[in-house]
Order: C-alpha cells, then structure tokens, then sequence
C-alpha cells in the first residue's frame, strides 16, 4: 500500500533523508529505528506531508482505491483524507478548541472525503465513547481544549483516540511509546492492537524494544544517517536491545 | 473564479442600492446645521445643541494621538444628511420603499412583520434616517419605547433633552463634537422601571449613498431593574472612496439596570490594495448611574480600513459593573486602534476586559485602554486580559494599556500575551484532514471563544462565520 523509493529529504538546506527505500504491504506492522537524530521521525513527517521538509528525489506511492497515487503530490489534509495518520512525538495544543469539536470536524473531513455518510451527533458521542473505553480514558476528556493542560501520557492517548476514530490505512507513529509510564504504555498498544487489522498498517518509529513486546512488529529497519542500513524480522530489534547500534554502523561503514 | 467575482465573494455586502436620495448641500457650517434641523423639526433647544456642537468642533483640531494613519478628510466635500427619498413620510412598514426592503432582506434583515417570528426588533438606518422599526407594537405594550432618536425628539422630548449628550458632549472628542453639530437619526430605547425588555433590540446601520457621512445617535436608558440586550450590525457597499461613519453611543443604567450591548462590525474594509473603505470613528459610552447597574460591551470588529473606537463605562453607581469584550480582526491594510476605558468612581465597582486582536496580512491591531480608579472608588476591581495573535510576519499587534490607580485598596489585574499562529499547529490540524484555511479559523476561533461566548446565540454564529471569511483569502 505504501513504496517508498530512493527518497530524499532536506529541511532549512541540510539533508536528512539520504535514499530511502521502504514497502509497506497492508495488514503488516513495520518499526522504524535508529540511534537519534538518523532521520526517523523526519521519515514520517515527510510522508505525512509536513511543509518544512524539502523533498529533494525518489517518491512515494500510497495505494487509493487499489491504484497507487503521488503522495507527494497531495496536500497533507487530503494525505490524511485519503488515510494516512501522523501520531505525533510532540502533540500539539490548540487553546478554546474542545477535543470533542475537534474531533468531529476531522472526522466529518474524512468521511466527505471518502464518499461517507456523517454521523449525527448522537452517532459521533456514541462512536467516541466505544474509542474512549479502549483507551481507558475519562468522558470529560472531550470537553477539554485539545492536548491543552494534558500531561505527557493523556496527550499520547489523545493521539491513539484520533487514529481509532479516524481510522487511517496507514498509521505512522512517532515515538508514542516516548514520555509513556508502564501502564499507559499498555493501554496505549492495546488501542494500537485493537485498531490494527488485515486492512491497515502500521509503522512505528520507536527506540525501544519495550513497545514492540507489545505491538509485535513484522518488520524492523535500522536507519542511520538517512539511510536504512539493515532490515529484519522482530528478532532483529531483540538483537539491537542487546547489542545496540554500533556494530551494525560499523558494518554499514565498511560497505560504504 | 474571475477575479471580479472573487472580490464580490470578499465582501458581499458590497452592493449598491439604487435609490434616490433627497438633496441636501455639501459641506458642514452654521446654515447647514440650521437647514438640517428645520429639515427635521427639531425644537429650539436641540438646534442649540447642535450649534454648541458645531462651534466646539471648529475650535478643535482633528486628534494626532492614534496609532493609525489617517490621510486628511476634507470635511466641506461630505454630505452630512442623505435621506432615501420616499413619497411621503412613513407611518408603516407596509409604506417603505420596496427597494429599501429589498435591500435589507438581502442584508438578512427582513423588516417586514415575517422577522416577528426571529423575536428580534430591529431598526434600520439607511443612511442618514431610520427607515423603519420593527415589532412597535409588541414593544409599547410592556412601555419599551424603541424608535429612531428623531422620532423621539417629537414624542418623548423630555426623555431625550433629559439624556442626550449627558454620557459623551460634545467637547469629547473631535468626532463626537461633529456628530452633535450635525447628527442625523439613530436609535432610541427607553426601558421603563422592573422591565426585562421581551425581545432583543437591533439597530443594522447601512450606508449607501455617495460622499455621505453617516452620523448616527443612539440612545439607551434603562430604567430601575430593567434589562435590554442590544444588538447592532453595519454593511456599506464597495466603493473606491472612503467613506467616514462618526457615531455616537450612549447607555444610561439607573439602580439595579442592566444593558448588554453587542456590536458585530463589518463596513466595507476597502480592497486588497487598501483602496476605499468606511473610516470607523465611533465614540461609545455607557454612565453606570445607579448602584448594582451593569453594562457590558461586546464588539467583533471585523471590517473598515480605519477602526478607531473605545466603548468604555464609568461606573458611577456603588457596586456597577462594566465589562468589555472584544474581538477586532484586521486583514489587507486595515487598521485597528481600539479597545476601553474603566472610569470606576462607585465603591465597590468591578470592570473586566478581554481583548483579542488578531491581524494578518499588513494590518495594524492597537489595543488601547485605560483602567482608572478615582479615589473615592474603594474596593474597586478590574482584571484586564489582552491578548494579540499574528498571522503571518508583516502585520502588527500593539498594545497600550494605562492603569491609573487612586485608590490603595483596589485590586487591578492585567495579563498579556502575544502569539503567533506556529507552522506546527497548522500542520497538526491539516494532518488531521483540516484544509489551511480551516485550520487557521478553528485556532482563531479557539482564541475568541471568550468573547464569542459572550455574543447573542445568533449572533455568534454570524461572528464566526464572519472571521472565516474574513481569513479565507489572508492565509496563504
């Protein structure tokens, strides 16, 4: 469903991205790691079309009904319409906007997009309310002013509730396992669990093995300096808990 | 789209009616003062009025102090009175000028008695006079005297010679001296004793003739233990030149009284390039007379290329409240210079004030105010909340506020912040299917939900819609 080739990425002239290649197949669970600052979370930012970033080669194709599309070439609310999700590291807070409002209108965005019927509000609340016990979290949460005053762990659940109500195809999430205690953690993949189906796929951007005890990854990529240097099944990411990064940067330094 | 069609869509508003008005002299003096109020059969003391006015505005000289450029008006080029002419005076609604009507109803303001069922009474100024109040009867049955102030001047001369000019005279300002010289029509509204007035009350103030001042004066007194909410709306059609609106607004509350006056803005602001517009120099001022009286402002002032306007309240009455809340947007090459002033003279008087300005584009926002406690106001209160939001990187939030207080036990509290809308909040919201423009208004709105909340149901929605569009073509 997503291609990814050879991509390129620079923000304010300095290059990130260096050559990406990446294929994301429907119904699988990919993560994305990498010491910091190898370009993770700029690889999902640049996919969720973010407009700091300069793509500057290769592409990327995400299907639409069976037939891939220029992802690149679609505004990032018609990316997110069209099912991408950006679960950000760093949500952001939107004063005198109520979580429910917010919500809605996103969902009522991607429903006329997608050719599908609104709900009334009665249907919306009840919808909610079946997202908000997967995730564990208080009614009162809608009637708060998005991620305003939220504590590091309400607004990463806040992140998982938007993706569970709009249901994206492909679901990139930056480090949400970041900034989580053991419990919300939980609570958080069991949302993620919940969520994931033959229809979708996730990617992961994560630094610890922590989260993929609990959402078992299919695949594991090592990006270093813009390039991804190895990838593995789920045992790869147990050798990296073990092992750390340098072996694989010194054997990706040699080959190059 | 043409671009022709773009700019109708900017401002819809900006129709002409094509009506005739009745010919009055250019230009402002003694003859002119004395030919508009026998025009109107005014009564000796209000010719008198208007001549101190006159003589007071032509010792003074036009005001330096705003934050805003003002290019010279030549005050001998305007018409200061331009009647729609009708075949005769009217007694009905049935007898206006379909045209006018016709005007109104594409404004939203239906005069015909159908707008019953909306529970509004309105009263339309169409350029210099009133042209017709609607929902008379239900009014009068309670003791609500709702007209326009010339009307009242022929039938509640006591009233109105009691009240007028107590609350703003005309050594004011500049533009409150020039309105009591040549003021044409206006509101009027009497609430008497224990009455909550049974409908909202509106004036919708459109100016539509050429080189025309509009100069209105509206009146408001509410009684002991009364209530009104008051609102007021203004269109003006796209002209290239600027056209100047110099209002008065005075609201009296005696003991126990309350009046909540809201304003939604929208004259012409001029085009993309700065051209035309309504110069919006309005004086607005409420006199919190009696104890435990209240009044509280409301303004979204989305429109005019000049916006120089501060509805303020002196709290006379021990215990009286005065409230301020404001939204003033500003896009193109508009300017804004606004905001308050809180006279607190009674004990025990308490004011707030919130203000949010947000600018875009290459506009100028100024928020100006002035808390002043007096030193018999002991136990006074005031909390102040100004905040700025900028779209883009060529406009301009200022803000000046003065505390000045006399009183060691009053407690006076400001807080203020200045935002820029972040490339993250947009890309957090678009990420989420929100387009840029939508995402723009969902912040802005968030950001003025304080003093949405405040407005009238309806006229929140009007509020809301209003900023949209105002943002729509301002955020790239």
């Amino acid at each position: 469903m997503l291609e990814v080739k050879n991509l390129s990425a620079q923000v304010e002239g300095s290059e990130i991205l260096k050559g990406i290649n990446l294929t994301v197949k429907a119904g699988e669970v990919h993560a994305i790691m990498g010491p910091n600052g190898s370009g993770k979370s700029t690889l999902a930012k640049v996919i969720a079309g973010h407009p700091a970033y300069e793509v500057t080669g290769g592409s990327v194709s995400f299907d639409v009904n069976r037939k891939p599309v220029d992802l690149l070439e679609l505004d990032p609310d018609v990316r997110a319409k069209e099912g991408v999700f950006l679960g950000f590291q760093y949500p952001v807070e939107i004063p005198g906007v109520t979580n429910v409002d917010f919500l809605r209108e996103a969902f009522n965005e991607v429903c006329a997009h997608q050719g599908l019927d609104k709900l009334d509000d009665a249907q919306f609340k009840s919808l909610v309310r079946e997202k908000l016990k997967l995730l564990d979290m208080d009614e009162r949460f809608l009637e708060r002013d998005v991620n305003a005053g939220f504590s590091g762990g309400e607004k990463k659940k806040n992140e998982i509730l938007q993706m569970a109500i709009l249901n994206p195809r492909l679901a990139l999430l930056d480090e949400t396992d970041s900034g989580l205690d053991i419990d919300a953690l939980r609570i958080v993949s069991k949302g993620v669990n919940a969520i994931k189906s033959r229809f979708n796929a996730i990617v992961l951007v994560t630094h610890y093995q922590r989260l993929l005890d609990l959402i078992v990854p299919d695949y594991v990529h090592v990006l270093y300096k813009g390039r991804i240097i190895k990838s593995g099944d789920k045992s790869l990411a147990l050798e990296l808990e073990k092992k750390g990064y340098d072996w694989l940067i010194a054997e990706a330094e040699e080959k190059h | 789209m043409k671009a022709e069609e773009k700019m109708k869509e900017d401002y819809k508003y900006g129709f002409v009616t094509d009506i005739e008005s009745e010919d009055f002299p250019k230009g402002v003096n003694e003859e002119i003062v004395r030919l508009l109020s026998t025009r109107k059969n005014e009564p000796e003391w209000l010719l008198e009025f208007r001549l101190k006015g006159l003589r007071q505005w032509q010792k003074m000289e036009h005001p330096k102090w705003q934050y805003c450029e003002v290019p010279p008006i030549d005050f001998q080029a305007l018409t200061y009175y331009a009647k729609p002419k009708t075949k005769k005076t009217v007694d009905s609604l049935e007898e206006i000028d379909p045209e006018l009507l016709e005007t109104f109803e594409k404004l939203g303001i239906p005069l015909t008695e159908q707008k019953r069922l909306m529970g509004v009474a309105v009263d339309a100024v169409f350029d210099s006079v009133s042209v017709g109040t609607t929902h008379q009867e239900d009014l009068e049955k309670v003791g609500v005297i709702f007209c326009s102030i010339s009307e009242a001047v022929q039938k509640y001369p006591d009233l109105v010679k009691k009240y007028l000019g107590t609350v703003i005279p005309a050594a004011d300002n500049y533009y409150a001296a020039l309105n009591c010289a040549v003021f044409s029509d206006g509101s009027f509204v009497y609430i008497p004793p224990g009455v909550t007035c049974p409908l909202d009350l509106s004036t919708y103030f459109r100016i539509n003739a050429k080189d025309t001042g509009q100069f209105e004066r509206t009146l408001i007194i509410a009684d002991k233990g009364s209530y009104v909410n008051y609102l007021e709306g203004c269109t003006a059609p796209q002209r290239d030149e600027n056209q100047l609106h110099a209002a008065i607004v005075e609201l009296i509350t005696l003991d126990d009284a309350e009046i909540k006056y809201s304003t939604v803005q929208n004259w012409f602001a001029g085009d993309k390039a700065g051209k035309g517009g309504i110069f919006n120099f309005v004086t607005k001022r409420g006199h919190c007379i009696g104890k435990n009286s209240k009044i509280s402002w409301t303004q979204v002032e989305a429109g005019s290329a000049i916006t120089w306007k501060y509805p303020s309240c002196v709290l006379l009455g021990e215990n009286s409240v005065g409230s301020f809340y404001s939204v003033a947007l500003t896009n193109h090459f508009m300017q804004a210079d606004t905001g308050t002033k809180m006279i607190h003279v009674g004990k025990n008087t308490r004011s707030t004030i919130i203000s949010k300005g947000i600018s875009a584009e290459k506009s100028n926002n100024v928020y100006r105010g002035l808390v002043k406690i007096m030193p018999s106001a002991t136990g006074a209160r005031n909390y102040s909340q100004c905040d700025s939001m900028l779209i883009g990187s060529e406009c301009g939030a200022h803000t000046f506020p003065t505390i000045d207080v006399r009183n060691d036990s009053a407690v006076v509290e400001h807080e203020a912040t200045t935002s820029k809308i972040s490339a993250d909040q947009i890309f957090y919201l678009r990420s989420r299917g929100y387009t840029q423009e939508k995402a723009v208004s969902l912040i802005v709105n968030g950001f003025c939900k304080d003093v949405f909340k405040t407005l009238p149901l309806e006229f929140s929605v009007e509020a809301v819609k209003l900023i949209e569009m105002k943002l729509e073509n301002s955020v790239g």
